[in-house]
C-alpha cells in the first residue's frame, strides 16, 4: 500500500523529549475513512506546525489531542496517541482531564458572554484554582500580550473586543488554566496582518512554558514560526473518497528548503492546490 | 418590426405607464393603510373597553383594584380576589413549569437521546403547545386532579397545620388549577428555551469543553447563561400565556370570589370570572368585567414590556 | 482538587498524574443527569396522558353521526355536533378573511416600502404588543363592536375576535417570508421595467407564498382552539345558526360546557370533539411544517 510507505519519514530521528507520541492512527466519520496510519512524535517546548491542503486531515488530528472529536457521534480513533506515556484513549483516562492539559485555541476566536475577566477565570474556577484569582487573570492576560489593552475594562463582555484581542482572550483564557499543550486550529485565520503578526510573536513567548501544535493554511506563518512541520497530503482512496496522511516530519528548515518528498516540495514552492 | 408600429405601441405603453404607476399608488396607500391600522388596534380595543367599563370606572375609581367583595346580587364589586386568583396562579404555575421546562430543554438540547428519537419528541412537544387550553382543562376535571388527589391529601394531612395546606382539597381550586396552567405552559418554554440552547455557537461548547470544564459545567456556566435572553423570553411569554388563560382556570380554579390562605380553596381569575358572568350581565356589572378586563390586559402589558427591558438588558451584556 | 499552579510540572512523574476529574465534580454530572432525565420522565407523564386521554376517551364515540347530528339532550344516546362544527367552520372562515389581507397587506407595507423606517419598527412593536395581548380581550373587543352594535352574539363577532388573534401570527410569518426573497430578484424585476405593484404582486409574493401559508395554517391552528373570546361573542347555538349574526356553536365552546355537564353522554361527546379538535391541529400542524420545509429547500 502506498501510504505505509511514509511510514519511516514521519518520525524525527532526533526527538529526545516527546510529550505527544501518535502511533498508527486511524480516523474514521462513520464510513469514510479520513485520516490513516500517522506515526507522529511532538517535541518538548517547540511549536510543531500541521500544514498541508484542505481535507488532508490536519484539523482532525488535532482534535484527537485533546480528545474533541468525541463531540461528533460518529468520530472512532484506532490506533494508540499517547500523552506524557499514558494512552489518551484508554477507558481509564477521562476526557475532561485530557483537555485541562491540553488547551485548545480555534480557528475562530470564541470567548464566552461573559467579562473579560469571567472568561478567564472560568476555567480556572471549574479546575479548582485556589489561588489569587485577580493575580492569575492579569498574569494571563500579560502571557498574552493583551493586558495593557484591557486592563481598564475587565468588566466589559469579551464579544466587545476586536477580533485579534479576543483571540489573544482566547490564548489567555488557555494559559490560565496552565496546560502543557496547547493546540491552535488556524489561530489567525480570522484576523487581520497586524493581529496575526501579534499572535506569532506571542507563539514564541509561549513556547519557554508550552508545547505547542499549530495547524495553519499559512506556509509563510509555519516557516515563521514553527520548529517542527508535519506536512500532511490527502489521496483519492479506492472507495472514491479522500483520505489524510503524513508525508514527512522534520525540522522547519528542512521541510522548506530541502524536503525529501516531491509532494512537500510541491506544495511549500506554492505548486499545489 | 417597423418604425411606425413601434411608435404605436409606445404610444399606448405611455398610457398603461400611467395606470400602473396610479395602481401603484394605490397599492401603497392600501398596505400603509392596513399596516397603520393593526398597529393602532390596540388603542382602538382599549378605547371601546374603556367605553363600556367607564361607568364602573367613575364608581369605584382605583379602589375597585383592592375592594374584595364581588357581589352581583348586591351590585356590588371589587377586583382584588380575582386580581389575587391571576397572580398567585400563574406564580404557581410558573414555580412548577419554570425548572421542569428548562430542565427538559437540557435534556432535549444535549445528547442524552439519540436525534432518531428527540426530533420526533420536539416535534410533539410542540404539538402539545398547540392542543386548545379547553382540552387541557377537560383533562385536568376528569384524569389529573382525580389522579393526585390522594397526594394532595396527603400533603393536606401531614402539612395541614400550615395555612397554606390548611383546607381539604376537591377537583376544583388554586392550586389544582396551577398545576394544570404549569403543565400547559410548559411546551412553551421547552420549546423557546431549546430554540436558544441549540441555536447557540458549537464554538461556545467546544471553548468550554477544551478549558477542561465537564458537561455540566460546559451546561450551568456557559450556555444557559449565553441562553438567558432567550429562556426568559420564553418564561416571560409563558407568564403572560398564564395570566391571560381563562379556559383551563374557568373549569378547575371552582370560581369563588374570595382570598383564602389556603391554596387547595376554590378562588378566580379575573379571565375565569369573566368567561362565568358575562353572558349573563348587564349594566354596572357588565361594566365591572370590563374593567377587570382592562387590569387584565395592564398586566399582561406589563409583563410583555418588562419582558422587553430584560432580554434588551441582557443582550446589552452579551 | 488541587490548585492549578500546584499541577506537577510535566514530565516530572508519570505516577503524579492523576488521569481523572475530582470525585466531586463526576458525582454533580451524574446527579444532573438524573435530575434533568427525571424532569423529563416527570413532565412527559402528563403530557403522554394527554394525548392518550383524548384519544382513548374520544375514540369509541366517534361515528359519522358526530358530523351530522344535534347535541343531545341530557341522559339521551346518540347525537353529534354537525352544528359545531359547520359553526367552527364559518367563524374560523370569517377570521382569515379578514385577517389574512390585513396581516400579509400590512407585512407587504413593512417589508416592501417601509424597510429599516422608524414606521416599520412602530408597527412591529405594534404587532409584538397585540400577540401578548390575552385571547379573551379580544373577546370583549369584538362583544363591544359587534354585539352590543347588532345587538346579538354572532359568528360575526367571533371571527373578528378571532381575527385579531391571527393577525399578528400571520403578519409575522409573511414579513419573514417576504424578507426571505432575495434584494436581486426584486431588482431583477424593476430592472424590465417593472412597476412596485407588478415586482410584488408578480414575483416577489408568489415566492413567498410558502411561508405565508405557512402562516395562515398555524393561525388557524391557534385560532381553531380559542374557547374564551369565543365564549363572550359567538355563544352558543342548540341549532345550526341561520345566520353569521345570529349565535353560534362551536367545537371549544361545546367542550367547555359539556365537559361541566354531569350527563354522561354529554361529557363523552366533549371527549369526542376534544379528539377532532387536536387531530385537527394536528393535521394543520403537519401541513404547515411541510409547507415550510418545502420553502426552505426550494
Amino acid at each position: 500500500m502506498a501510504v505505509s510507505d511514509t511510514q519511516p519519514n514521519s518520525t524525527h530521528p532526533s526527538l529526545s523529549d516527546v510529550v505527544i507520541r501518535t502511533e498508527k492512527v486511524n480516523i474514521y466519520y462513520g464510513a469514510f475513512h479520513a485520516v490513516r496510519d500517522v506515526y507522529l512524535d511532538i517535541p518538548r517546548n517547540q511549536v510543531t506546525a500541521f500544514i498541508g491542503p484542505s481535507g488532508c486531515g490536519k484539523s482532525t488530528l488535532l482534535r484527537c489531542y485533546n480528545r474533541l472529536n468525541d463531540l461528533i457521534p460518529s468520530a472512532r480513533v484506532e490506533g494508540r496517541i499517547t500523552f506524557e506515556g499514558v494512552d489518551l484513549y484508554s477507558k481509564q483516562t477521562d476526557p475532561v482531564e485530557v483537555r485541562r492539559r491540553i488547551g485548545m485555541v480555534f480557528q475562530k476566536p470564541n470567548p464566552f458572554p461573559k467579562s473579560i475577566y469571567d472568561n478567564i477565570a472560568f476555567g480556572a474556577r471549574i479546575n479548582g484554582y485556589q489561588g489569587n484569582m485577580d493575580e492569575l487573570v492579569e498574569r494571563s492576560l500579560k502571557s498574552a500580550a493583551l493586558w495593557e489593552e484591557v486592563k481598564d475594562k475587565l468588566k466589559q463582555s469579551g464579544l466587545s473586543l476586536s477580533g485579534g484581542q479576543q483571540q489573544r482572550l482566547c490564548i489567555a483564557r488557555t494559559i490560565a488554566i496552565k496546560p502543557e499543550v496547547i493546540l491552535m486550529d488556524e489561530p489567525c485565520s480570522a484576523l487581520d496582518p497586524i493581529s496575526t503578526l501579534r499572535v506569532e510573536d506571542l507563539m514564541h513567548e509561549l513556547k519557554k512554558e508550552f508545547t505547542i501544535i499549530i495547524v495553519t493554511h499559512n506556509m509563510q506563518q509555519a516557516s515563521r514560526v514553527a520548529d517542527m512541520t508535519a506536512f500532511f497530503n490527502a489521496e483519492a482512496s479506492e472507495s472514491g473518497g479522500r483520505f489524510g496522511y503524513l508525508v514527512e516530519h522534520d525540522r522547519t528548515q528542512n521541510i522548506f528548503n530541502q524536503p525529501k518528498e516531491k509532494s512537500t516540495q510541491d506544495y511549500v514552492s506554492g505548486r499545489f492546490g | 418590426m417597423s418604425v411606425s408600429t413601434a411608435n404605436e405601441s409606445f404610444g399606448t405603453e405611455k398610457q398603461s405607464i400611467a395606470i400602473a404607476r396610479w395602481i401603484d399608488r394605490i397599492f401603497l396607500g392600501l398596505t400603509c393603510a392596513f399596516a397603520c391600522f393593526i398597529a393602532v388596534v390596540l388603542l382602538w380595543i382599549t378605547a371601546s373597553l374603556f367605553s363600556i367599563a367607564y361607568p364602573a370606572i367613575a364608581k369605584y375609581g382605583l379602589g375597585f383594584v383592592t375592594a374584595s367583595r364581588w357581589s352581583p346580587v348586591e351590585d356590588l364589586y371589587g377586583a382584588l380576589p380575582q386580581i389575587y386568583g391571576t397572580i398567585m396562579s400563574s406564580v404557581i404555575a410558573l414555580l412548577i413549569a419554570v425548572p421542569l421546562g428548562v430542565g427538559v430543554a437540557v435534556f432535549l438540547s444535549e445528547d442524552f437521546l439519540p436525534a432518531k428519537v428527540r426530533t420526533p419528541v420536539a416535534f410533539i412537544i410542540e404539538l402539545l403547545a398547540a392542543v386548545p387550553s379547553v382540552v387541557y382543562g377537560l383533562w385536568g376535571i376528569f384524569v389529573l386532579v382525580p389522579a393526585i388527589q390522594p397526594v394532595l391529601e396527603g400533603i393536606h394531612q401531614a402539612f395541614g397545620w400550615i395555612p397554606l395546606f390548611s383546607t381539604a382539597p376537591d377537583i376544583r381550586g388554586l392550586f389544582q388549577a396551577s398545576l394544570v396552567l404549569g403543565i400547559m405552559i410548559s411546551p412553551i418554554i421547552i420549546a423557546i428555551s431549546r430554540d436558544a440552547l441549540i441555536s447557540l455557537p458549537p464554538q461556545l461548547r467546544q471553548g468550554s469543553l477544551a478549558l477542561g470544564a465537564t458537561r455540566w459545567e460546559t451546561i450551568l456556566k456557559v450556555l444557559l447563561p449565553a441562553a438567558l435572553s432567550g429562556i426568559i423570553g420564553a418564561v416571560m411569554l409563558a407568564l403572560g400565556r398564564a395570566l391571560g388563560e381563562t379556559m383551563a382556570a374557568a373549569m378547575l380554579i371552582g370560581n369563588a370570589p374570595r382570598i383564602s390562605a389556603s391554596v387547595f380553596d376554590p378562588a378566580s381569575t379575573i379571565a375565569s370570572l369573566i368567561a362565568n358572568q358575562f353572558s349573563e350581565a348587564s349594566g354596572l356589572q357588565l361594566s365591572s368585567l370590563l374593567y377587570t378586563g382592562l387590569i387584565l390586559m395592564l398586566l399582561t402589558l406589563a409583563v410583555n414590556v418588562l419582558a422587553e427591558v430584560v432580554i434588551s438588558r441582557f443582550q446589552q451584556i452579551e | 482538587m488541587a490548585p492549578v499552579s500546584d499541577q506537577p510540572h510535566p514530565g516530572s512523574s508519570q505516577e503524579a498524574m492523576s488521569y481523572t476529574v475530582s470525585p466531586r465534580r463526576k458525582w454533580f454530572g451524574t446527579f444532573m443527569t438524573v435530575l434533568v432525565t427525571g424532569c423529563a420522565l416527570l413532565l412527559a407523564l402528563p403530557l403522554f396522558s394527554i394525548l392518550w386521554t383524548v384519544i382513548s376517551r374520544g375514540a369509541p364515540s366517534f361515528s359519522p353521526d358526530l358530523f351530522s347530528q344535534l347535541p343531545p339532550p341530557p341522559l339521551m344516546k346518540g347525537g353529534g355536533f354537525g352544528n359545531a362544527i359547520v359553526g367552527s367552520l364559518i367563524v374560523l372562515a370569517i377570521a382569515a378573511l379578514i385577517s389574512v389581507p390585513f396581516g400579509v397587506m400590512a407585512a407587504i407595507f413593512v417589508s416592501e416600502f417601509a424597510r429599516g423606517t422608524k414606521f416599520a419598527n412602530f408597527v412591529r412593536f405594534g404587532i409584538n404588543v397585540l400577540s401578548g395581548v390575552p385571547s379573551i380581550i379580544m373577546g370583549l373587543f369584538a362583544y363591544g363592536v359587534v354585539v352590543l352594535t347588532t345587538g346579538s352574539f354572532s359568528a360575526l363577532a367571533g371571527g373578528i375576535a378571532l381575527a385579531i388573534l391571527m393577525v399578528p401570527i400571520v403578519e409575522r410569518t409573511a414579513e419573514e417570508g417576504l424578507k426571505s426573497v432575495p434584494m436581486e430578484t426584486r431588482q431583477g424585476a424593476i430592472g424590465v421595467g417593472a412597476t412596485n405593484f407588478q415586482t410584488i404582486s408578480q414575483i416577489v409574493l408568489p415566492a413567498a407564498l410558502p411561508s405565508i401559508a405557512t402562516g395562515v395554517t398555524l393561525s388557524l391552528a391557534r385560532a381553531s382552539g380559542e374557547t374564551a373570546p369565543l365564549l363572550i361573542t359567538a355563544l352558543f347555538n342548540q341549532y345550526y345558526a341561520k345566520g353569521v349574526l345570529e349565535p353560534i356553536a362551536t367545537l371549544p365552546v361545546l367542550i367547555y360546557n359539556f365537559a361541566g355537564a354531569p350527563y354522561k353522554n354529554q361529557q363523552e361527546l366533549a371527549w369526542a370533539a376534544s379528539l377532532l379538535l387536536v387531530m385537527l391541529i394536528l393535521v394543520v400542524s403537519i401541513i404547515a411544517r411541510s409547507l415550510s420545509r418545502r420553502q426552505t429547500f426550494g
